[in-house]
This record gives structure tokens, sequence and C-alpha cells, in this order.
């Protein structure tokens, strides 16, 4: 408490939110009491002199309402053209949202702040478009009444009897940059009011007229000055706050507050609210659903969610939960979120209930030590006035669109269980009548004991209670004197058939919760066994369209929505996928919103804040860090996206698949890194080859020409001849080594499309023979060709040059003169053609080596071609479904063979005719 | 005839190249005359009655097979190409829009000068055959008024079909023809696919005619592109 220091924590929240004000636009609210104080006047009175100022300042959308004053003002204004929107006949005028990004103005008005947009527009609220606006940079004015202020939507309605639904979350006024209070005496107001200068809607004149009663106008105006006075009471504490003057730095506090499915889970997040407001805190509105809360009615679980949207409008951060236990769940969140105030209802349990089954706030109060709680009384049913009704309205009418599924609330096989529990019960009565003066009393009532555990296991606990009483009356009407009448004799049977219906109630309740723990634990397990299997799937999906595809399915699965993942290309814009999709696959998705959606990192879409007008749920793919994607769901029910669990089972879900994108991308761009290095590799060990092996002729060449042309007669003829001819010579080289080098591009790249026909093997090594006659002129050339080689089906051209390498080959590295054997073998699979020479044979070990690219068995040696010969050799004869190899024959040199494969059968020709 | 020097039109648009011709032909008794583009050759092709024309496949204008066409409509003069491409279908096409021989880049002067003696010898007259219409190549004599084929003073018994494609060769003796042109000479136009019917006959003639059908001295095999008679 006597830290003179500012908590460096504190701070830095502080430098942060001057960050995000210095980027964001500033908001200047006009405030008033009531309609025709004169906001849009005094708006567009600052505008003029902004104008005048030069400032770039537009106007986005105000209504004039036909005023003569206002409309004048408007002159001389930029005024943005509206946006047209058809609903139902009548064209509505709103405000455009993109038009006003598009135009980007340093300044712009919109007037209304509570309005609500029609649907088919972006966001429903207005006050969200406005957000956008100051998220983009752009300062804005508005207008606002104090009615309008969520927070004191209550205290307003209490005080008008009018309870406006538009509403602006407090938040919004709190971070406005400016409010500026147009204020005008409510006598003044309702002169204007009499002189008709207020606009007021036609349909509801007579009501609205209520509200300008003077008590009415004095209350708002009170209101509004408070709220002003506040605003600037915030601005002072952090203006002290800046500069250190204080007494006793704040301990900053959280608050939580914790909601059930009840109808003071309003109240207590309003509470909640203006305690953290007076307390300048943080807070949180939790939910937990217990598995016993899972068995609530739908529109219960609506309504919760109902409540903590509103929170979140509030300016609460809020969290729903499922947990088995709902006390140490809100103290597990405590703890993990420092919180020091916790609001609560009072506990609904009383007297003995509450003792035997305690209650949350009695743990709270014995295990958080160092939380405050606050307790909420429930209002009474008997005391509800008008108040109470509008306070619950939120939590049974919904505001928000599409939160209206209903499910049948009679599930099928409902009344099943009271017929089973009658038709055990007359069996239990047939069975017991049978036993009836041979046995026990006692034994006749465990026969219906028995019954009411049967029923309870297999219908739960309506029936079976309905079996418990059904039971009882039967053995007092049939096995207990007086027969056929209620009426009992002796009163200890009394105390047995009341010890009966207590065992079989507790019996019922037992089994029930047996059975529904059964249920929630069957629930859990189907969930995890769906995860695993889902986390399987994709652990196992090698790309992108798989982890799609899967992703797909197992949401179609679970889920029961058909949905579709969208991506952004390269550029950040969403695109439609190229893949055709699936069955599950969604077809309908509305890209602008799935842009906004990757854009902004929320979730969008029906049943959400934003484009709620959209009939499917976009949620972002999220991987931490980036967004991968947008998954876009069309929902056949709401509740199976929204409820607490299914949201969680939903969000591992969509980690999952985020991760998984993420994870098949970095290894995509590992893949590309390690081909970019070995690309990189070989393109240095080429050009140090280029660099040698060029450059040895060129330098010949160069030399020897240079020698001719300056030539100055000095040169005897055979000279001359020598130097041409060694030009000549070395020309020839280089064109071999280039001719390589492009073969060898040209199979890399791929671009080489096999020509395949039918060849006799004899015409290709005589075309090879011929080709290489000169060079061949002093070699023994011995072919071995066994009679009846069937033809091959080949690239004719790709199989001689590979002949010629080899040939070429052989010729470079034997001994002048030395022989050279061309063979070939037949199979009935393949036909293997050798080259086999006599010369100094293959160094071991290199046997392989000799077909990688650029391998020479030695470096820089004069006679040396680029050592992309026999590369060359191995990619045609690899494309030919063939290999090739290279040994060392027993009686010395090498012996080069490769495989044909016959796959094909060979034509077959007419006879001549 | 007068023994005027034979006039050769070179259409080639790289001036190194059109140099080594000058010097290279001239030097063998050639009048050569030059054209750096397509458009240019055709003009000079048609102006100075040339001979022979040697045209560059790849020229800045059109395409060298157009020229071929253009010029063929109106003269059968020999045409050899060069091209700089390797690949074969680029052969094919020129030979079959009308060119009778092609040299790839790099060429040596030596192999030019061969073909243009072939082709030139061509168009005289009917090559290496005299008035009695024997054919003689090395040791190989076809008797083309009898149907007689004789290697090495053996009668060798060829089948119509075989024989057929013999007299195609022999008749544009020395000229590289391709698998198509063959094929239509030989077998008819419906045959173009069956470029393996004419393998097959081409080894059956070679084991006949030649001595080693794998080092062949007068059927020799253009890679890709079709045959020539040796001559």
């Amino acid at each position: 408490m006597n830290n003179e220091r500012p908590d460096p924590d504190q701070l830095l929240a502080r430098v942060e939110r001057d960050k995000a004000k210095a980027k964001r636009g500033r908001l200047k609210i006009f405030f008033g009491a009531a309609a025709g104080v004169g906001k849009t006047y005094a708006m567009l009175l600052a505008a003029k002199e902004r104008r005048s100022e030069n400032i770039d300042i537009i106007v986005g959308l105000v209504e004039t309402h036909g005023r003569k004053e206002t409309a004048i003002l408007l002159e001389g204004l930029e005024v943005l053209p509206p946006k047209l929107i058809d609903y139902r006949g009548t064209t509505l005028r709103e405000f455009d949202l993109d038009a006003a990004l598009k135009r980007k103005p340093s300044i712009i008005l919109v007037d209304e702040l509570a309005h609500t947009n029609a649907l088919g527009c972006r966001h429903p609220k207005r006050w969200q478009d406005i957000e956008e606006l100051l998220d983009a940079g752009i300062d804005v004015y508005t207008a606002l009444n104090v009615q309008h202020l969520e927070s004191l939507n209550d205290d307003i309605g209490q005080i008008s009897g009018i309870r406006v639904w538009e509403t602006v979350p407090d938040t919004v006024f709190e971070e406005a940059t400016e409010v500026e209070l147009v204020d005008l005496p409510p006598d003044e107001l309702l002169n204007r009011l009499n002189e008709g200068k207020v606009y007021l809607p036609q349909q509801a004149q007579e009501a609205i007229k209520n509200f300008f009663r003077k008590g009415n106008l004095i209350a708002l105006r009170e209101l509004a000055l408070r709220q002003t006075a506040n605003r600037v009471d915030a601005q002072m504490l952090d203006y002290r706050e800046d500069h250190s003057i204080h007494e006793v730095w704040q301990v900053s506090e959280r608050i939580l507050v914790c909601i059930g499915p009840n109808a003071l889970a309003e109240r207590l997040v309003r509470a909640g609210k203006r305690l953290a407001n007076s307390l300048r805190a943080e807070w949180l509105v939790v939910y937990v659903e217990t598995p016993e809360l899972q068995r609530l009615p739908a529109e219960k679980r609506d309504g919760v969610l109902r409540i903590l949207r509103l929170a979140e409008q509030l300016g609460a951060e809020t969290v729903a939960s499922s947990a088995p236990d709902m006390s140490s769940a809100i103290i597990k969140l405590s703890r993990e979120r420092n919180i020091t105030k916790i609001v609560i209802g009072k506990p609904t349990r009383r007297g003995w209930k509450r003792l035997l089954l305690g209650s949350v706030v009695d743990v709270l109060i014995s295990d958080a030590h160092n939380i405050n709680l606050y307790l909420l009384g429930s209002p009474r049913p008997e005391r509800g006035g008008s108040v109470d009704k509008s306070e619950l309205s939120l939590y049974r009418k919904s505001p928000l669109p599409g939160l209206s599924v209903r499910l049948s609330t009679r599930k099928k096989g409902y009344y099943l269980g009271y017929i089973w529990a009658v038709a055990v019960t007359v069996a239990s009565t047939m069975l017991a009548y049978l036993m009836f003066g041979r046995f026990e009393l006692a034994n006749l009532i465990m026969v219906f004991l028995l019954g009411v555990v049967f029923i309870a296991m297999r219908f739960g606990r309506g029936p079976s209670i309905f079996a418990s009483f059904l039971g009882v009356a039967i053995i007092d009407l049939l096995f207990v004197k007086p027969f056929f009448s209620f009426s009992v004799a002796d009163t200890q049977y009394l105390v047995t058939l009341l010890a009966m219906l207590t065992v079989a109630m507790l019996i019922s309740n037992l089994m029930a919760n047996v059975r529904s723990q059964a249920k929630v634990a069957g629930h859990r397990e189907r969930r995890a066994t769906v995860l695993y299997a889902m986390s399987k799937d994709l652990a196992t999906s090698q790309n992108e369209d798989e982890i799609v595809r899967t992703a797909v399915r197992h949401l179609y699965t679970e889920f029961g929505s058909r949905n579709v993942i969208l991506f952004p290309d390269l550029n950040g814009r969403i695109v439609y996928p190229k893949d055709p999709g699936m069955r599950e696959s969604l077809h309908a998705a509305d890209l602008s919103v799935a842009q906004w959606v990757l854009d902004n990192n929320e979730i969008a879409g029906q049943g959400t804040h934003t484009l709620a007008g959209a009939e499917s749920i976009y949620f972002p793919l999220s991987n931490g860090e980036s967004v991968v994607g947008v998954l876009v769901l069309l929902p056949v029910n709401l509740r199976r996206i929204f409820l607490p669990e299914q949201q969680k089972l939903l969000d591992t879900f969509l980690r999952q698949i985020a991760q998984a994108i993420t994870r098949v991308r970095l290894a995509e761009q590992a893949r590309k890194t390690h081909l970019n290095m070995e690309a990189e590799r070989l393109r240095n060990s080429l050009l140090s080859s280029i660099s040698h092996d060029l450059r040895t002729p060129l330098a010949t060449i160069v030399g020897s020409a240079s020698t001719l042309v300056e030539e100055d007669g000095t040169l005897e003829a055979e000279d001359k001849l020598e130097l041409s001819r060694a030009i000549y010579n070395e020309a020839q080289r280089m064109s071999s080594l280039v001719n390589n080098i492009l073969d060898m591009a040209r199979l890399d790249a791929g671009a080489i499309e096999l020509n395949k026909q039918w060849y006799p093997l004899e015409e290709i090594i005589g075309a090879v023979l011929t080709r290489l006659q000169k060079r061949l002129a002093d070699r023994p050339v011995t072919v071995k060709l066994p009679p009846g080689i069937p033809m091959i089906y080949v690239d004719a051209v790709m199989i001689e040059q590979v002949l010629v390498n080899l040939l070429e080959n052989a010729l470079r590295y034997t001994p002048e003169g030395s022989p050279v054997e061309i063979m070939a073998e037949a199979s009935s699979f393949a036909v293997e053609i050798s080259i086999a020479d006599q010369g100094p044979g293959i160094p071991k070990g290199f046997e392989n080596k000799l077909f990688e690219k650029f391998y020479r068995v030695q470096r820089e040696a004069a006679q040396s071609g680029v050592g992309l010969g026999l590369a060359i050799c191995r990619a045609i004869i690899e494309a030919h479904g063939g290999s090739i190899q290279a040994q060392n024959r027993p009686a010395g040199g090498a012996v080069f063979s490769f495989i044909i494969p016959l796959d094909h059968t060979p034509p077959l020709m007419g006879p001549e005719e | 005839m007068t023994q005027a020097s034979p006039v050769i039109v070179v259409i080639e648009d790289d001036p190194a190249i059109r140099l080594f011709l000058r010097t290279g032909l001239g030097v063998h008794g050639f009048k050569v005359f030059e054209a750096d583009s397509g458009r240019q050759g055709i003009i000079e092709a048609g102006v100075r009655k040339p001979d022979l024309i040697i045209l560059d496949l790849g020229l800045p204008d059109m395409d060298g097979v157009d020229v071929i066409k253009t010029v063929r409509q109106w003269s059968v003069m020999p045409i050899i190409i060069l091209s700089a491409r390797s690949t074969e279908q680029n052969k094919i096409d020129a030979l079959d829009a009308g060119a009778d021989d092609y040299l790839t880049k790099p060429f040596g002067l030596g192999e030019l000068l061969a073909r243009i003696r072939v082709e030139m010898r061509h168009s005289v007259s009917s090559p290496a055959q005299d008035q009695s219409g024997v054919f003689n190549t090395g040791a190989l004599k076809v008797d083309l008024l009898k149907r007689q084929v004789i290697v090495d003073d053996r009668e060798v018994h060829l089948t119509p079909i075989q024989y057929r494609l013999l007299s195609v060769l022999i008749k544009n003796a020395g000229k590289v023809l391709t698998h198509q042109y063959l094929l239509k000479e030989v077998w008819g136009p419906s045959y173009k696919d069956n470029s393996h019917y004419l393998r097959i006959y081409m080894s059956q003639i070679r084991q006949k005619l030649e001595t080693d059908p794998t080092q062949p001295q007068y059927l020799l095999t253009e890679s890709g592109v079709g045959y020539r008679l040796k001559v």
C-alpha cells in the first residue's frame, strides 16, 4: 500500500493503451439528454469549423429530419451518398461503411450512434460500424442520447416507463476521446417541441409525447450531466495516474461474475458492471456448465448465451466452461485470473437442503480466502412488477438474431417411460399377487422396488418416481388390510409404506444420477473419440487438400453442418477453393464475410455480432500466430455450435485443423528449401564444370585464332593448318559439351516427351555406328546380336544418345586401338544391351557414382567431359522404365549395360500381298 | 550446258555464318548471293535463279518452313536447311514442306559441300543411273528395267514391297527421305502412322543387301527423321 512507484504492469498497459489510441481514430460524442436538444446541429457546427480549418471532413450520414437550420449547415460539406437497402418494399437509407473506409477522410460525421442497422449491413449496430472506422484510423463525430447507454437503460426504463432497445455498450462511451454535452434546459426543449422543431417518428407520437414530460426531461438531463461528470472524473484519474499525483496506488481489482441459467443472471451482470465501473476494475463473467446443467431445456441454455453476449457488450470478458463441479471451477478460474471479488447470486437452496447438499456460495466462502464475495438476492416472483418483467425480458426474448431455434422439447419416447412404468408395476403386482399369503409383505415390497430400479435404470427419474407412487398405491390397495381401500388398518404398515416410498424415491434419484452421469461420461467419451479420430486422420494427412477433406468430413459428422474451408491467395484475398468439394462441402459462402474474418481474426456470421445477417458462421482458423484460413459452417442448429461444451469441442477442432495445416505448410516449405539447396548445389557444380571444361577448349580456339589473325606472313603453311585443325577440334569438343548440357537441362526440366515407337535393335546400333564412324575408325568394333532379338519400343533418338555417350566414354577412357564390343541379350521381359571395353576399368566403389551429375573420377583431367554423359544415359534409361549399371569385367575392362523392359506387345505385320 | 559457276542463294540472318558460307563456297567455285531475312530471300530466289538455296530455319521475320512453301510454289530447285534446333520434328516439317536435305549447326564445310554435290547432281539428272536404267553404288547394282538387284555379283530376290521401297530410295538416292514420305510412296497415304512397317521392311532389305546390318553401307538411318540411300 505504501508503494510509491507505479506498478510496471500498469505502466505497460497504459503505454499499450496510448499506442492503440494513437493509431486508432478519435471518437467525439455529442451527448444529450433527449432528442431535440440540438446534438446534430452542434455536430454540424463543429464540422463547419473544422472545414474552415481545411481539414478533410465529410458527412457520413446525418438525418436532418427536414429541419431547416440543420439543412442549411449541411451546405458546403461533402456528403457521402447513403447505402440504399430494400427492406420489405421500402427503401432504407443506411450508412455506407465501405464507401467511408474507401474515401478515408480525416473526420467523418455519423449521426445516431445507437442506430440499429437494417439487415444486410455488415454489423447489426451502427456503433460497430464506427468502431471499424476508428480502427481504420478515421476520426468520428457522432451523437448519442443518454437513454441509449446500456448500463442506464434499466434506470431510464424505470423513470420514463419506456424502454429503448437500441443501446450502445458503455465501453464505446467510455473509450470516446471526447464527449461534448449538448445541454438544453427542459423548458426550452418543451418549447421547441411545441413549435414542432423536434422530430418525432410518426407511428409512436403519443407514446413519445409521454416521454417528453417535464419530470422525465429533468431526470434525463441530470443523468446526462452526471454521466458526463463521471467521464471527466475518469479522465482526471487517468491524468493523476499519468503524473503520479496520488496518495495510494490502487491494487488493480478483478471482478468475477458467476451466472447460472436463471433470471438473476442479467442482474448479476449489470451489478458486476456497476461494481467494475466504480472500482475501475477489469471484470469477467463466467458460466460453468455442470453435467447437471447440460440436461436443462434448450431455451434456458440459449438464455445463458444471450446473457454472456450482453456481458460482452457491457465490456466484460466472458468465459463459458464446462466442468463437473461448479465451485471448484470458479475457484480455479479465480486463482488463474487473480480475481479479487466475486459477484454471485444468493444460494437458492435453503434450510436443510442447503445443509445437506451444500451450496456453491458456502464452498466459496470456506475455500476462496482472499476473495471478497458479493451476494445478490433473487427477486421474489410476487414482487415482480413491470420492472422485473423488463429485466427478465432480455433473458426470454432474443435481441440477437438467429438464436431463436427451437427444438421439439418433448423427445420421442418421453411417454414410453411412463407406459413402461405402468407395465412393470402391473407385472410386479401380478408377481406379488402370486406370492401373497406365502411371503411377508416386505418381500412383496422388494418386488416393487425391483421394478422401480429397472424403470429408473432404463427411463430415468420421472417414470421411476411415477412407478414408486404407483407401487405404493397398489400395495396399499391390494396387499394391506383393509383390501381395496387406501386406508390402512395397522399404523405400522403406514411406516412400511412411507419407508417404501422414501426408498423408492431415493433409488429413483440415485439411479437417475448414475444414468445422467453415465450419459455425460458417454458424451465426453464420444467427444474424446471424435477428437482422437480427427487428430489421427489429420496426422496422417500428407497435404493441405487431404487435411481440408478430413476436416470437412469430421466437422460434418460432429456438428451435422455442411462446411467449407477457405484460404487466402498470395495477395491475402480469400478465394473459392479449386476443388469441386465433397458431399459434406458447403457451396455457398460469402467471400467478403470470410475476408473480414481473416483480416480481423474474429468470428462472424449467424449468431454473432458481426454480419449476423449471413446465413453461415465464419470462424477464423488460427494457429496462434496467424490466421491460416476461414471455416464457413452452415449450422443446422445454432445450439449445436454455441453451447459451451460444443463450442469447446469446435474450438479444439479448429485449433487442430489450423495446426495440421500449419504443419504441412512448414513441411512443404522445408521440402522446397531442401530442393532449392539441392538445385543450388547442382548449379554450383555446373558452374565449376563449365568454367573448366568450356574454358579449356575456348582457350585453344581463341589462342589459335588470334595467332592466325595477327599472322604477318611468318607462319609456315603447315603451322597454319595445324592451328586451324586445333580450332576445329576444340570447337567440336565444345559443341558436344554444350549439347550434353542442353540435353541434361531438357531432361531435368521434364521437357522431353518420349516419342516411343517400335525399332529393330540393329537399326539403332547401325545409326550410332554410322554417326561415330570416323571416331571409331581405328577401333575394332564387334556387334554381337543373337538372332531373333525382338523389336524394342523406345524413343530411338534417345537410345542412340545413350549408346553414343557410352561409346564416347569408352573411346575417351580406353587406350587407342583397343577393341569395343556391343552385345545384346533378350529374355521374355527385357532386352539388355552392353558395351564392353578392355580399358583400365572403373575404380572400385565408383560404379554407381559415375551416373551422378557432374561426377568425374578424375577432376580437372584434360581429357574429361563435363561429367554429364552418364547422367544423361541414366535419365533416359529410367524414363524408359529401365536401369543402367557399370561394372568391371573379370578379364579386365569395364562393361556398361542397360535394360529396356519389353512391356508392350510388338505389332503384328500383315502378310505381304 | 555451258559450265558457268553454279549459283547459290544463302538465306541466313547470322552475318558470321554468312561470311563463312560466302568464303567457303566461293573458294569451291560457287557464286553466292546473300539474304538476311525470309522476305529478302524469297526475292533473291526469284531474281537470281539459283541452282540451290541454303536456308536457315530460324529467321527473324518468318518461319523457314514458310519460305520453303513459298519457293516450292514456283520452283523445284534444291533447298538445304540449316537448323540450330536439334529436335527432329523441325527437320521433318521442313523436309515434308519440300526441303531436300538438312544440316544441323554446327557443321563443317566438308559436310555441306557433300550435301550440295548430291543435290546438284540430283537436279541435273537421275543419280548414278545411266541411260540403261541401272543404278550403281559400291557393290550394289539395281537394274530398274529388269527389276533385278545384284549385290557382290549375286542376285538377290526382293518381295514386291521390298523392291518398291528400294526403288523409291534409288529414285532419291543421296537424299534424306522422311518416314512419312516413304510410307506414302510405298504403302499409300492411309499407312502414314504405321512407321514400324517401314522399319521392319528396311531391316529385311538390310539383311539381304548389307554385309553387316548393324554397320550399313547403303541404307543409312537418319535418326528420328528417315532414311537415306548412300551414293
